[in-house]
């Protein structure tokens, strides 16, 4: 990335960057939000008592973040992403009148270190096909089959259907909770899946 | 809506576009959708990223060396054992690569024969896969990333890395990513470049007068040594053109000789259309690259026209 003359530092201390397009903000959102997936869904747990929301605090946060690299790339990411999530946590509370004390506490107290590196991202191939492989194997087994013909062998839906004999709306279901659930696998049990090989 | 529904939503967009026919009104469809919220293009984002790291997956595919041993035996389903052993095997020859990059940065050569098709993924993450008949050298380092396409065909999906530029280069064209996937063939006369997703810069080095264009999806480039040719094809066509990836040639009313044409690039059987009416047809429909008999089969019994063998060639004719 290039410093350009729109450089400043906040008083917050985070460091912004010149404004971004849709194609930049999707690339930064996804080599430097999304790794930190498993983080932040941990943290959220940990600091809001109902769980059913924490799928939705997540999405929220992701569009706020999204939203703000829009005009700047926040830098780092790790800091501005847990930095709106307390925020977010704290609006919230005010809002229902729940006070999550941890939410209110400083990031460092979490053991969340925000200028430590994020997740390793130099995995070289062998590690990845394998993680793969461990993810595909978390799935259902129908949504395994299909991803599998899809995905490794490279048939088309039609072609998935006439092989398994099944509806080809069946197939479409199929692959759209397959892929949902990988999606959530490889980025929340990352370090889950590294222990075990 | 949960984000929950909204994730999921993503991933049934994304199925649709990725294992199902997806005509422009799909992509008009599905722009709308994005458009309707932040939360919608967040989602499909994070969903499409995923995805696209499961590319890799494509890789354990079997070999085709293998794969025709086995055809002999049994044309349906693999059996899962002779699989797992080609995974392993496959599974040490990546993890070789990958070594071999990070120690020493040389030119390293990849060819396929006829009918093969090999995907190779670099240290840095970029997936290249080679179609029939293809030859090309990488050459990596510090502070440059290049890739020579000697012959034949070539998909290449980039880890865009500002500091290390990745270049391909065929017969004097350059192209420069700018962080996309994308395909280049390098034919005898010509060098044709089809950009899928993401951009890159192609210079035309080869004439005495230079000529570049910066690409976007859709966008076909097709240089000789002394003239460039830009086109737009739809998400239908490219799909279709690259249909290869896939193992498969897929002909939307194609004349039987560009057909013909297509799989004597895939097979030593050699397809032979022996008049120009014959010639003139056109068929449609989907094949398997290595599957002439299929092919002819269709003529024989779909065009009704005569299906003769003569050593290597099949010829077809009225």
């Amino acid at each position: 990335m290039v410093e350009t003359s729109e450089t400043g530092r906040r008083d917050d201390g985070l460091e912004l960057r010149g404004a971004m397009n849709a194609p930049e903000v999707e690339a930064w959102f996804v080599r430097e939000v999304l790794p930190l997936e498993a983080m932040l869904m941990q943290y959220l747990r940990h600091n809001w008592r109902d769980q059913s929301d924490v799928e939705d605090l997540r999405q929220e946060i992701y569009v706020r973040v999204c939203q703000a690299a829009k005009k700047e790339i926040p830098h780092p990411a790790k800091a501005f992403v847990f930095t709106t999530a307390r925020n977010l946590l704290i609006d919230r509370a005010r809002k229902s009148n729940v006070v999550p004390i941890e939410a209110v506490s400083d990031l460092d107290a979490l053991g969340i270190a925000v200028d430590a590196p994020g997740p390793d991202r130099s995995l070289i191939a062998r590690d990845e096909l394998r993680k793969l492989q461990d993810a595909l194997d978390h799935l259902p087994p129908r949504a395994r089959e299909v991803l599998i013909l899809g995905r490794i062998e490279g048939l088309t839906g039609r072609e998935i259907a006439q092989r398994l004999g099944i509806a080809e709306t069946t197939v479409s279901e199929h692959l759209a909770k397959g892929m949902h659930a990988l999606t959530d696998i490889l980025l929340r049990e990352s370090i889950d899946l590294k222990r075990r090989t | 809506m949960s984000a929950t529904d909204i994730d999921l939503a993503a991933a049934d967009w994304l199925q649709k576009k990725t294992f199902w026919s997806w005509s422009d009104d799909d992509q008009k469809a599905l722009d709308a959708w994005l458009d309707e919220s932040e939360s919608h293009r967040v989602a499909f984002w994070r969903q499409s990223a995923m995805w696209n790291r499961t590319e890799r997956l494509a890789a354990l595919r079997p070999m085709p060396q293998a794969r025709r041993a086995q055809q002999s035996e049994r044309k349906s389903v693999w059996p899962l054992l002779m699989r797992s052993a080609a995974v392993i095997g496959l599974v040490a020859v990546l993890g070789t690569f990958a070594t071999h990059y990070a120690l020493q940065p040389k030119e390293t050569p990849y060819s396929t024969t006829i009918g093969g098709s090999e995907t190779i993924t670099l240290a840095d993450g970029t997936l290249i896969q080679l179609n029939t008949d293809t030859a090309l050298r990488t050459r990596f380092d510090e502070h440059h990333r290049e890739v020579i396409l000697d012959k034949g065909e070539a998909f290449f999906q980039v880890t865009h890395d500002a500091q290390r530029p990745f270049v391909v280069l065929a017969a004097g064209h350059r192209v420069t990513d700018l962080g996309t996937k994308f395909a280049v063939k390098n034919g005898k006369d010509r060098v044709e470049v089809a950009l899928i997703e993401g951009r890159a810069q192609f210079d035309s080095t080869a004439s005495e007068k230079p000529q570049s264009a910066v690409l976007t999806p859709g966008d076909v480039v097709v240089a000789t040594a002394n003239s460039m040719h830009l086109t737009r094809k739809s998400n239908d066509d490219l799909s279709k053109q690259l249909g290869w990836r896939r193992g498969v040639l897929i002909f939307d009313n194609t004349t039987l000789a560009n057909a013909a044409k297509e799989f004597n690039r895939y097979n030593r059987q050699q397809l032979v259309i022996e008049d120009a009416a014959t010639a003139a047809l056109t068929v449609v429909g989907t094949f398997q690259a290595n599957d002439v008999e299929a092919f002819a089969d269709v003529a024989q019994l779909v065009l009704h026209l005569k299906v003769r063998k003569r050593g290597n060639e099949t010829i077809i004719s009225r």
